[in-house]
């Protein structure tokens, strides 16, 4: 199932890359793939910006800007003009499936 | 040369009261006899903080089969009750019989996620290291850093796991992912960072590969099943305001020029009642579980399209064309945009919608949600003051 088109921030500075394969490891949709040695974004609208890749990168050549995609997280960040953090832990009644 | 550590009993970390005790813990999971008592209504363990090294006993044993208390514990927790409560102390637990050279699985201290983990390990000796993620599972924890480098870090000195396994392999759920450097674990620690497969029922094929997941392993699904178990927290949640909305309702309509007549608010309420639950039920349960079938990428627009078809299939039971036509409009107005609100929601609980998707469908629909919201009032109380006589 596929989101949103052309919306994520997920970028990749392959000069930085190693090819070591993490990214493609830890990325549940996939969407890295290392071909040559080099890590390379297969499609990149399967991105949920969970920012696995980039923080299990040793050599800092990816970048995301990771945070919850969930509506009523983002909503209560605007309010309260904070990041978007999410209700799971809060209250009993948000629903921690969630975020 | 093992070290001795208090593992991780099975209890209830904060225990507010008696309620919910019994979903808490089950005896059956803790077999060492200390454990047993320590278990329910507790608020402090007896035998010292969990996952401390004091020499005195060896981490809980717990059994991979689930007891009758288990189940009952995950359909409540499914169902959004005593969600919070429902956590195992972090700390080391036992699978099967490990030494020095078993893995090491690490897990989240929600019940729901260990025991899922727990579910899956059959005919293994591992151990099982489980963070405290505050009672949130790994997928939530990992965005928010509970379940994260700092926390493993101080987890595995706080348990002594280096004296515990002679390797230097600790497999991680993938999903744990976003919160976890590998590579810091590595420097601070010396563990090697494995992350295993998405799903906790592929490890034991994930393990015997050579800890090697496959493709399909390393990708989340979102299954009609999937999305099913995950509905009942989206229904809750809208059906605890439903009382305040029947309410309202019902004062709207026996609300006269006398005071509330408790005829018309029934004769002229009723309808909307209904449609309320019809809006709950397309929002928070028709959307979610046909997703993939109902048109448009946006939730927000998904939720529409859901909201206004079953307001279409239910005017026959509501009557709602032969309203009067002010009260039609806003009808037609707001309880679509309603359902894709709710709907709006499920964003929370997908595991394929990210944080830039959602806020340029907010973007779009706040505002909009907004003059509904203002249009739909104007109308009512356009309707209302037709109904007293006075315009
Ligand atoms: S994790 Fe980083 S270095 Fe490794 S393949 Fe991916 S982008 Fe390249
Ligand atoms: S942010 Fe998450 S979904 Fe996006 S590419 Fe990285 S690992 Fe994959």
């Amino acid at each position: 199932m596929k989101y949103l088109l052309d919306v994520t921030s997920l970028e990749l500075f392959k000069e930085k890359c190693t090819g070591c394969g993490l990214c493609a490891e830890v990325c549940p949709h996939a969407v890295f793939a290392i071909k040559d040695k080099k890590a390379e974004i297969t499609d990149r609208d399967m991105c949920m910006e969970c920012g696995a890749c980039a923080i299990n990168c040793a050599y800092g050549a990816i970048k995301v800007d990771a945070g919850v995609g969930c509506a009523s997280a983002i909503i209560g960040g605007m309010i309260t003009n904070s990041n978007p953090a999410c209700g799971c832990g809060d209250s009993a009644t948000k629903n921690s499936e969630c975020c | 040369m093992e070290k001795q550590v208090t593992g991780g009993n099975i209890q209830k970390m904060e225990t507010p009261g008696g309620k919910g005790a019994a979903s808490c813990c089950s005896p059956a999971e803790s077999t060492t006899k200390a454990d047993a008592g320590s278990c329910c209504g507790q608020p402090k363990d007896a035998l010292g903080q969990p996952g401390v090294v004091d020499g005195s006993s060896r981490p809980a044993t717990v059994t991979v089969e689930w007891s009758q208390a288990d189940y009952i514990g995950q359909i409540k927790c499914r169902l959004g009750f005593s969600r919070m409560e429902y956590t195992v102390s972090p700390g080391l637990y036992a699978v099967g019989k490990p030494d020095n050279g078993s893995d090491v699985l690490v897990s989240a201290n929600y019940k729901l996620s260990f025991d899922i983990l727990r579910h899956s390990l059959k005919g293994l000796s591992v151990w099982i290291l489980a963070l405290d993620t505050k009672g949130i599972n790994v997928w939530c924890a990992a965005g928010k850093g509970t379940f994260g480098t700092d926390e493993l870090v101080s987890r595995i000195s706080a348990t002594g796991l280096k004296g515990i396994v002679s390797h230097k392999r600790i497999i991680l759920p993938q999903l744990g992912a976003p919160g976890v450097a590998a590579h810091v674990v590595h420097k601070k620690t010396g563990f090697n960072v494995y992350y295993g497969p998405v799903d906790a029922k592929d490890i034991p094929a994930y393990i015997a590969a050579g800890y090697a997941a496959t493709a399909d392993m390393r990708t989340v699904k979102f299954t009609f099943t999937d999305r099913l178990v995950l509905t009942p927290m989206e229904l809750v949640p809208a059906l605890k305001k439903y009382p305040l909305y029947a309410l309202s309702v019902l004062a709207l309509f026996g609300l006269g020029p006398l005071g509330i007549r408790f005829e018309s608010a029934w004769s002229g309420g009723w309808p909307f009642l209904l449609i309320g639950l019809i809006t709950v039920l397309a929002g928070a349960f028709v959307t979610p579980a046909l997703l993939n079938v109902v048109p448009s990428r946006s939730f927000a627009v998904k939720g529409w399209i859901t909201g206004m078809a079953l307001l279409l299939a239910s005017s026959g039971f509501t009557g709602i064309f032969g309203m009067d036509y002010v009260l039609m409009v806003a009808t037609f107005i707001l309880f679509p945009l309603l359902s894709s609100y709710i709907a709006l929601q499920f964003t929370g609980s997908t595991v394929f919608t990210g944080m830039s998707g959602v806020k340029k469908e907010l973007k779009f629909a706040i505002p909009v949600y907004l003059l509904a919201a203002f249009i739909s009032f104007v109308l009512i109380v356009i309707y209302k003051l037709r109904e007293f006589g006075v315009a």
